[in-house]
């Protein structure tokens, strides 16, 4: 009887193992060279929906978002993946974008594949898998090139496709499009857009409030390494809380 | 100036002719040099690999000593390892010495330095551009290995060639420790300072002017994978 109670516990482990949502940290700081970049905050991340970070430079977005993910340690507080520390075997189910994008020196269907093979996809399925994922991004007609050959808009669009290959729960973006033209722009924005109907939770930041509006349905606020105020983003748009982010958002200087 | 000149015509037309004891001392020098490239590489490329990625105690010390290892006098290499190797040494029971292996062994301790720096500094350039990337796709330590030498194998072979170019040229370590045989230990570099203090100079021109033709090949190998690193967007 013991045995069988343990033996539905670890199936439980194990089930709940492929999950990371909801990611939640508690009392994040971080400190650099004596400077508090994150002062004690408190986050959750679940269900569906794009929530958008916004904040003057230096408020602590791209540290924070890196810390959710598990790439840096914070200097005190803690970060939890549907409940258990995060690990790298589901590091795959969090995608995460760079401002500017890392590809290998491979192909473009080589670049999606590295990120299947890495995720313990078989061999078999791993062309199709990336070859779904890049169409999905209107990438198909370049999945032979080079990856470090293509324009800059199709690189990041690439990195995306590299990161919903694996299915993840989550997206992460840190200023996808800050380097990029309307065009390319709109590209991302659109598949975004799809992302995130299709059910997989998206956290974006950026500076752009255009982009806020078409994509956000939410918003935190961050500043001075601190969440000044997280609401639904009409309400943010219509009437922000704070007195910084009502400055912020009629685009005076905050600092 | 005339005998100059009879001298490039001679060494031209043993060139030509495919002359047997040309020929010969040609092949060796390619077999050893070769040889102590792929040996340099084996060890040089994992060892690289190794400095670049892993943190421990005296890495930098270990990066020293590597980079400054790349400038080792061939002369000095040359009689450490014959002292390894002669009848008193401790590999004396070998009997290696003046065989071709023992200037492979030479060549090798020369070469791998060379790679190995040349390496670690590619995979270390890699890696600060590729580690955030690779942690966010879940890639753990040990693979990143592998992918960061794939991805490096433009800049690791030009690494390879600069080795082996440099192995293909001493003179300084092969003619201590192999003696310069004839028949048997006797390479291009060698059989130069020989035929020309014995004043053969057609042997030793047409030697010199193989042994350019290979500086030249390999320059022209480097700059191909430059341009072919380029055209596909690797750099």
């Amino acid at each position: 009887m013991p045995e069988g109670d343990h033996q539905l516990d670890t199936d439980m482990r194990d089930r709940r193992g492929g999950e990371v949502l909801p990611i939640q940290g508690r009392g994040l700081a971080f400190e650099r060279r004596g400077r508090r970049i994150l002062d004690g905050i408190d986050i959750d991340i679940e269900d569906t929906g794009t929530l958008v970070l916004i904040g003057p430079n230096g408020a602590g977005k791209s540290l924070l978002v890196r810390i959710l993910a598990g790439l840096i340690q914070p200097t005190a507080g803690r970060v939890s993946w549907a409940g258990s520390l995060p690990d790298r075997r589901r590091a795959p189910r969090i995608g995460f974008v760079f401002q500017r994008p890392v590809l290998l020196r491979r192909s473009v269907l080589a670049n999606t594949e590295y990120a299947l093979a890495v995720a313990g996809v078989g061999r078999a399925d791993r062309t199709r898998r990336a070859q779904a994922a890049l169409e999905r991004a209107r990438l198909t007609h370049l999945m032979h090139s080079p990856a470090r050959v293509l324009s800059g808009g199709e690189q990041q669009l690439l990195s995306i496709a590299r990161a919903l290959a694996t299915g993840p729960e989550i997206l992460i973006f840190d200023e996808p499009t800050s380097n990029l033209d309307p065009a390319a722009t709109t590209a991302i924005e659109r598949l975004i857009g799809d992302v995130r109907s299709e059910g997989t939770r998206v956290v974006l930041i950026t500076h752009d409030l255009g982009q806020l509006r078409r994509l956000a349905d939410e918003v935190a606020f961050l500043h001075h390494g601190r969440i000044i105020e997280r609401t639904p983003s009409t309400a943010f748009l219509a009437k922000p809380q704070s007195a910084a982010a009502q400055a912020f958002v009629r685009g005076e200087i905050v600092l | 100036m005339q005998d100059f000149a009879a001298a490039i015509a001679e060494a031209l037309r043993l060139i030509a002719g495919f002359d047997a004891n040309l020929a010969e001392i040609v092949i060796l020098s390619l077999k050893v040099s070769v040889s102590a490239t792929i040996l340099g590489a084996a060890i040089g490329l994992p060892l690289g690999a190794l400095i670049a990625i892993a943190s421990f105690p005296g890495r930098a010390l270990a990066i020293l000593l590597i980079n400054a290892m790349m400038g080792l006098p061939p002369v000095v290499v040359g009689l450490i390892v014959y002292l390894m190797l002669s009848n008193a040494g401790p590999m004396g029971s070998f009997g290696l010495l003046y065989s071709p292996t023992a200037m492979v062994i030479a060549q090798t301790v020369i070469v791998t330095p060379i790679i190995a720096a040349l390496a670690r500094q590619t995979i270390e350039d890699l890696r600060s551009e590729y580690d955030e990337q690779l942690r966010a796709l879940g890639v753990g330590p040990l693979r990143a290995v592998p992918t960061l030498l794939w991805d490096g194998r433009f800049s690791l072979l030009t690494a390879c060639l600069a080795g082996f170019g440099r192995a293909a040229a001493e003179v300084g370590a092969v003619i201590i420790v192999g003696g310069n045989i004839n028949h048997v230990t006797r390479v291009m570099t060698t059989a130069i300072a020989l035929e020309t203090s014995k004043g053969d100079l057609a042997l030793a021109l047409g030697l010199g002017l193989i042994l350019l033709a290979i500086a030249i090949a390999i320059n022209a190998a480097v700059l191909g994978l430059r341009a072919t690193a380029t055209r596909s967007a690797y750099a």
